[in-house]
């Protein structure tokens, strides 16, 4: 009975923990969830792909499936936290700005690849490098406008 | 049913159970090994609930199935926490809870790099009837698990578990080594082991269009595992080895399966161990429990 009182115990921590982490996360957010705005700060990580890799080109560039492959890639790893449309959250800047588009395939390869660790983006390199290059083919069809993807139609 | 058997299902089923009523699935990616680990980390947010099972063949003695109900939280992109709750049945003996696990990976460099290295920190309280061989340390061997359930839970060890993770990935492949350095803390000397995987999904590109059975969602592997000795006899000498192939399957609806056969390298090992495990990742955990309790949206 020790060792289950002691497992409800630890169960106990994990929750509290996890809520901890949760409300820390929340404490200077906004009342209303408007939408969100991000300056160019959000964008930085942006300039650190190192020159070789901002001139990597998209192999997959003339894939006619990439754009679509990659638009199932986004809504399975990245529309929790970018919104459904790459619009953004309150949890991680929209994929449409300009910032992004007209950044280099190689660089938001680069990004994907790396993450940005300590802020909340993790390192994507668990997806093989194919599918992160599909990724990078669907967000850079987004464009600034929604609803222009064609993988986004019906 | 006792009180216990009842508290035991509670806590195995809990991980099922939470999963199936989840909202909000993910689509995971996820690794087939069962004891190696890569240097991938949880989602920050994400909560991963996962069971396994080992079937063990157990020479001079009754067989058994192992089970362990595993609760895991992508704290942040640099920290994952898990929480263990473990079991086992020894045909013709008993079904006993045999204690918990708190683990803790930290990653430690900022971006990727050919070789990526997570620390690892757990701790174990459990008994001594503990059979689900998630790592093989020391001189652990088949014949400790001859003793019966009622004398073996008699036995209490609170350990700390140290790892140094090292993974690659490299053309699709990954590559792992963890050494494990582990301590009784109830003054016993500094047990050692090791366990090496690779992997590779069979297909590295997506498919343009949602699939269950595509070949991109099975990734096979192998891992091999085993102790290393102590501080006093370190070595190969009087310990267990088993290699295994993996396979995992990452569902679209973000289940994951995987099952592994493992067999025994040397007469110490047990001959084979029969391992399979269902996981679920849940996206926005934490958001989700911060709600619950009042924070601003």
């Amino acid at each position: 009975m020790k060792a289950i009182a002691t497992a409800l115990a630890g169960c106990s921590s994990f929750l509290v923990v996890s809520i901890v982490i949760a409300q820390s996360g929340n404490a200077n957010r906004p009342l209303a969830p408007a939408a969100p705005k991000y300056d160019a700060a959000t964008y930085a990580e942006l300039q650190k792909a190192p020159e070789k890799a901002r001139n990597r080109p998209n192999p997959l560039q003339n894939d006619p499936e990439a754009v679509a492959a990659g638009a199932i890639l986004f809504e399975q790893h990245c529309a929790e936290c970018h919104g459904k449309s790459a619009e953004g959250s309150r949890k991680a800047p929209s994929l449409r700005a300009s910032e992004v588009q007209s950044a280099t395939p190689g660089t938001l390869f680069w990004l994907l690849t790396n993450g940005v660790v300590r802020k909340k983006m993790p390192v994507w390199s668990k997806l093989p490098e194919p599918q992160r290059w599909q990724l990078v083919r669907y967000i850079k069809s987004l464009g600034s406008a929604p609803s222009e993807s064609p993988a986004t139609k019906p | 049913m006792s009180l216990v058997c009842r508290i035991i299902l509670f806590c195995l089923f809990l991980p099922c159970a939470c999963s199936i009523f989840a909202p909000a699935p993910a689509a995971g990616q996820e690794n087939p090994y069962f004891v190696a680990y890569d240097h991938y980390l949880e989602e920050p947010g994400n909560l991963e609930i996962e069971y396994f099972s080992t079937f063990g063949t157990q020479r001079g003695g009754n067989d058994f199935h192992a089970f362990w109900g595993e609760f895991e939280y992508g704290a942040t992109a640099w920290w994952t926490t898990e929480f263990y709750l473990d079991g086992q049945s020894t045909f013709n003996d008993s079904t006993i809870f045999t204690g918990f696990r708190w683990e803790n990976r930290f990653r430690v460099l900022k971006h990727e790099h050919f070789i990526n290295p997570v620390l690892y920190v757990e701790y174990e309280n459990k008994n001594g009837a503990d059979k689900i061989l998630k790592e093989g340390e020391g001189h652990d061997v088949e014949s400790d698990f001859l003793v019966s359930n009622a004398a073996a839970r008699k036995e209490h060890i609170h350990e700390i578990e140290l790892k140094l993770i090292l993974s690659s990935t490299f053309k699709g492949w990954n590559f792992t080594e963890n050494t494990l350095a582990a301590k009784n803390l109830s003054n016993s000397p500094w047990e050692f082991g090791y366990a090496l995987g690779a992997s590779r999904p069979l297909a590295l590109k997506a498919a343009a269009k949602r699939c269950t059975f595509c070949r991109q969602n099975f990734i096979g592997g192998v891992e091999m595992y085993g102790g290393l000795g102590d501080r006093h006899s370190f070595g190969l000498h009087d310990t267990s080895h088993y290699l295994a192939p993996v396979l995992g399957w990452n569902l679209p609806s973000g289940w994951t399966l995987r099952i592994s056969p493992s067999f025994g390298l040397n007469d110490n090992s047990h001959q084979f161990l029969m391992r399979w495990g269902v996981s679920r990742e849940i996206t926005g955990f934490g958001s989700m429990v911060s709600r619950l309790l009042g924070a601003r949206k």
